[in-house]
């Protein structure tokens, strides 16, 4: 078992340490403040091939492994944690059950087209009534000759309104339960599919939340991802991946409140001495790092496992319910070492603890991340 | 000459692998070993605590009959009919030079229908003036005026040759070093000529301007150097003073010119021809924003000065790199230099440091371009500009 | 269409310190980069690379750890990349450089366009560009900040104090290049970065370029480092801190009007 990152590792952490440092970190606080998604900034992402880290070349991917991706979402989300989330929706929620599930001219026009960066991705399974409750599906696709006609409508989307390609899920059979979900491929553009509202968060400003419309869709048959019938089994895996990647984001805000707090403790004078020489700041940042330390090593385990094919369905949802947990705890006493300066906005870590909590709830919440490991152990 | 370490004496202390500019000396069982990067500098020699390393004469093929090469030259560089300050600069400076070797200072002056500038040339302290005119020399060109300056040096022999550090200057003199194979040695802000050796000495800055290095070109002849804008002063010009005019002929013709200039752009900003301004306002990262250059540019309106950046504010995109003050920028001298918001790095004062006053605003009183300003101001640049602005303009018009 | 990116590994001088007791250089844990303006130089090589399709070869004159620098172009797109490494080389001044740089190029053939940077932020000389372009007897053009090719001829835009001009040159041509906002440095790729960890890089020899060891290294060098110190410290002046900026506006002009500069 080997601690050590490999060399093709490290370069792909390094330069998303050096893209996060010199491109997002000059303006992430404006964006923040000002709630902008910069769509340029994602292209330059894109264009960097971030996107097509863990895809095989014959795809229009860098034939990397899944860890390599995982630790470029971590050393993005540092700086710009929107960043990080974007490139996880892309990769792991639209490209990723499109490679697992898609035919090969699917993965020929819509894989490559993420990996290469030239599109951004987005998932579109929850509902107005069908959030934890994910089988609840209202969106219907009705079967007309050579086309699915979509209705319904999907919130609470990542990239929403500025994605290019969508993984969609609708009732086929309605009388199939479970069974009755399958899964689309949709184009921004096809007419009669638009965006609703741009969802106002607590947090994450630099990414975009947008509602997804579907008025009478026509969706070709040839964009059914999988065989009918499948869609709950493809969302299930899928957000088996994706929640690795959002364990990333969730250890990447974590890092950077615990720096933050470690920076101003050195700096900060009270009673004529640094506070961290004082114990109580000084355990604190101790526990931070063992907290981070621990869920690091959950979150690379994951990765490693999903790359080498074993199951890993638990461990991710051990990573995910974890880190995030690890990450609002560690952001809210990042804020406490700050004191009163750190619940104002002059200083970065009220953003962090905002940020945090989403990663608690999205891609399962840790209810549902327990209900995975619960499940798993005492069957 | 070359660097030994003597592993005898060598102690493995460490400290010679810290001082190398050029990281070329490491520990290898403890002791110093000198690697590949070595230029021969010699800063290891001094700091060595027990005298391990020394500098030793390796001995070089003499091909050139030295004797036969004597007196300065300066080229001279014109714009517009005038001749440019830095060639006037370096004429003072060569005028020195020639008289501490006892010998001769001409200028070179090439172009079409400029030979009634030889009186200035003269006026600055050259006895003689060595003038090509031609068509194909009408503006300058790399190929044209190589050809005719190398031929010249082969002809007449000079000693030393200046050049000004100008972007032609920078052009022409390495073009010129590589024909005749000879040393050049660039943008020196020092010149005098070693007692021992009779060499010109160049000091220049390197390491971005954190080190000084002394330059010898000891076999080679032309010793040849170019040398910034505004580092020397311009000599008192005595018009009583005359000398000899030199005609020769050039043997450019058309065809042996590459480069076709077929456009001269002006860019007209506030930025214009830093290098001969008498006041600078330069702007700095401290400004904030790119809007309030507006800031500096109202000042040097009032001043009647010049528009400077510092590389931060280049890099940045606020102003375009023509505008950019230090060592990869331009080098300036004016008599007042203001500098707002600029933090005042090495590299920075490089392409300032030898203007006459230097005038510093900044909100943090530890910056360091308050160790090289006569007066600083410690405040916040976007308050005190404006405030200076308006006093300015009231007192003028009193 | 062939081009050769002449690039340089340096010290970031950015980054350097003096010691404040014995008044010399810090190297240590002063980062190697790429010399800025080779980067500047490298881009105008791939955006050619990009519009006309062109073989794009970096290559570098330094230690061995200089493969670090050459791997990182080929990061950004560069194809090939060439190391000139040999303890012959040591001590070299610009003319023994670009005398062997040439070599190199001259054993890589038939080349259409050469980019240098302006200038190592080390050296400072702004001289191997030309001096390289002598040796191989082609044409240059430097403090180049545009450029575009018409068939067999380059279309220049140089710099100059005031403006710039436009020059028009056959290739093959030697062209330095400034820091300007058409030359931005890309941002390498991932899978750029990839293909640099297993690229291989050739070193050549003094004897596989054929060079003359007389006029390599040190033998090579018209010009000897005389003596190295540090630069005399200008001495402080007066600094005003009052209250208000206003305050401080005046004290300063009143100092400037009875000190007669203004």
């Amino acid at each position: 078992m080997e601690f050590e990152l490999t060399e093709d590792q490290e370069t792909i952490q390094q330069m998303a340490k050096e893209f996060a440092e010199q491109k997002l970190a000059p303006t992430v606080e404006e964006r923040e403040e000002q709630h902008v998604f910069d769509r340029g900034l994602v292209n330059e992402m894109c264009e960097a091939g971030f996107n097509g880290i863990c895809f095989p070349e014959a795809y229009g991917g860098a034939g990397g492994d899944y860890l390599s991706y995982i630790l470029a979402v971590e050393e993005l989300s540092k700086v710009d944690d929107g960043m990080g989330i974007t490139l996880s929706v892309n990769v792991s929620l639209c490209a990723g059950p499109i490679m697992a599930y898609g035919t090969e001219e699917q993965k020929q026009k819509y894989l490559r087209s993420i990996a290469e960066g030239a599109h951004v991705g987005a998932f579109g399974l929850t509902e107005p009534n069908a959030g934890t409750d994910a089988a609840a599906q209202q969106t219907v696709a009705k079967p007309e000759g050579d086309y699915y006609i979509l209705n319904g409508n999907k919130i609470f989307i990542t990239n929403g309104s500025e994605a290019d390609t969508y993984v969609v899920f609708a009732m086929t059979d309605k009388t199939k339960g479970l069974r009755g979900i399958s899964a689309f491929i949709l184009e921004k553009g096809m007419p009669g599919f638009s965006f609703g509202k741009r969802e106002s968060k607590m947090g994450g400003h630099t990414s975009i939340t947008t509602e997804l419309v579907f008025k009478d869709v026509k969706v070709p048959k040839e964009n059914l991802l999988g065989k009918v019938g499948e869609g709950f089994k493809i969302a299930m895996t899928t957000l088996d991946a994706g929640r690795i990647g959002v364990a990333a984001q969730a250890l990447g805000i974590a890092d950077a409140a615990m720096n933050y707090a470690i920076k101003y403790s050195k700096e900060r004078v009270q009673f004529g001495k640094p506070i961290s020489s004082f114990q109580a700041i000084a355990f604190k940042i101790a526990d931070m790092a063992m907290k981070i330390d621990a869920a690091r090593f959950l979150v690379y385990r994951a990765a490693c496992l999903k790359n080498a094919g074993k199951p890993f369905s638990k461990e991710a949802a051990m990573a995910k319910a974890y880190a995030s947990d690890v990450a609002m705890e560690v952001t809210t006493d990042a804020v406490q070492v700050y004191g009163g300066y750190g619940y104002t906005t002059d200083y970065p870590v009220e953003r962090l603890m905002r940020n945090a909590k989403i990663t608690q709830i999205y891609e399962g919440t840790n209810e549902v991340q327990r209900m995975v490991i619960s499940g798993a152990l005492l069957r | 000459m070359a660097v030994i370490i003597d592993e005898e004496k060598c102690i493995g202390c460490g400290i010679c692998e810290t001082t190398c500019p050029f990281g070329a000396i490491s520990l290898k069982n403890s002791k110093a070993v000198i690697g590949l990067a070595c230029t021969q500098c010699g800063a290891c020699v001094d700091v060595c605590p027990v005298g391990a390393i020394s500098r030793v004469e390796v001995a070089q093929e003499v091909t050139m009959d030295k004797t036969q090469y004597k007196n300065v030259w300066v080229y001279i560089e014109t714009v517009e009919g005038k001749i440019k300050n830095v060639s006037l600069e370096l004429l003072g400076e060569g005028r020195k030079l020639a008289d501490k070797m006892g010998q001769h200072l001409a200028g070179v002056l090439l172009g079409k229908n400029v030979e009634s500038l030889s009186k200035d040339i003269f006026a600055a302290g050259a006895d003689e003036v060595y003038l090509v005119e031609a068509d194909e020399l009408a503006h300058y060109n790399t190929d044209g005026y190589t050809t005719v300056v190398a031929n010249l040096i082969q002809e007449y022999k000079p000693s030393v040759v200046l050049v000004g550090a100008t972007n032609d200057g920078r052009d022409l003199g390495p073009r010129i070093a590589s024909r005749i194979a000879t040393g050049l040695t660039a943008d020196c802000t020092g010149l005098a000529i070693d007692d021992e050796t009779g060499l010109v000495a160049w000091t220049r800055p390197a390491f971005g301007g954190n080190i000084m290095a002394t330059i010898l070109c000891p076999e080679h002849r032309p010793q040849m150097g170019t040398v910034r804008p505004s580092v020397f002063k311009k000599p008192l010009l005595d018009y009583d003073r005359c000398g000899k005019i030199i005609r020769v002929k050039s043997t450019v013709k058309p065809e042996d010119i590459r480069t076709k200039l077929t456009d001269v752009v002006k860019v007209c900003t506030t930025c214009c021809n830093l290098e001969e301004a008498e006041i600078i306002v330069s702007g700095g990262r401290g400004l904030g924003k790119p809007e309030n250059f507006k800031l500096v540019e109202d000042l040097a309106e009032v001043l009647g000065a010049t528009v400077g950046a510092s590389r931060a504010a280049v890099d940045a995109g606020w102003k375009p790199h023509m505008c950019q003050v230090g060592q990869t920028g331009k080098t300036v001298g004016p008599k007042i230099y203001i500098a707002c918001g600029i933090s005042g790095a090495v590299q920075h004062l490089v392409g300032m440091s030898s203007s006459d006053i230097i005038i510093a605003i900044n909100r943090d009183k530890d910056a360091p371009i308050f160790q090289v300003a006569n007066y600083g101001i410690v405040g916040d640049v976007l308050e005190v500009l404006p405030i200076m602005t308006e006093e300015f303009k009231k007192r003028k018009a009193c | 269409m062939e081009i050769v990116v002449c690039i340089k590994q340096v010290p970031d001088t950015t980054e350097v310190k003096i010691d404040p007791v014995t008044n010399t250089l810090i190297r240590q844990g002063v980062p190697s980069i790429v010399n800025p303006f080779d980067k500047n130089a490298l881009e105008a090589a791939l955006q050619l690379k990009d519009k006309y399709g062109a073989r794009v070869t970096v290559i570098s004159m330094g230690p061995p750890q200089a493969k670090a620098a050459l791997k990182e172009c080929l990061s950004m797109g560069a194809d090939t990349a060439i190391l000139v490494s040999d303890r012959a080389f040591g001590g070299a001044d610009t003319l023994a450089t670009s005398y062997t740089l040439a070599a190199c190029i001259r054993k890589i053939g038939k080349v259409d366009v050469i980019f240098c940077g302006k200038q190592a932020i080390d050296g400072d000389t702004a001289q191997v560009g030309p001096e390289t372009a002598e040796h191989l007897g082609i044409p240059q053009v430097t403090y180049v900040s545009n450029l575009d090719i018409k068939g067999d001829t380059a279309i220049v835009d140089r710099e100059c104090e005031d403006g710039y001009e436009v020059i028009e040159v056959k290739m093959p041509v030697l062209m330095s290049v400034i820091k300007s906002a058409a030359f931005e440095p890309r941002f390498p790729t991932i899978k750029g970065k990839m293909k640099a960890n297993r690229a291989e890089i050739a070193v050549w020899s003094a004897a596989d370029v054929k060079a003359d060891e007389k006029r390599i290294g040190l033998t090579g060098s018209p010009t000897k480092v005389s003596k190295i110190f540090s630069p005399p410290r200008r001495v402080q002046g007066i600094l005003i801190a009052e209250p208000t900026a206003k305050e401080s506006v005046t004290v300063l002009l009143d100092k400037l009007a009875e000190a007669k500069i203004v």
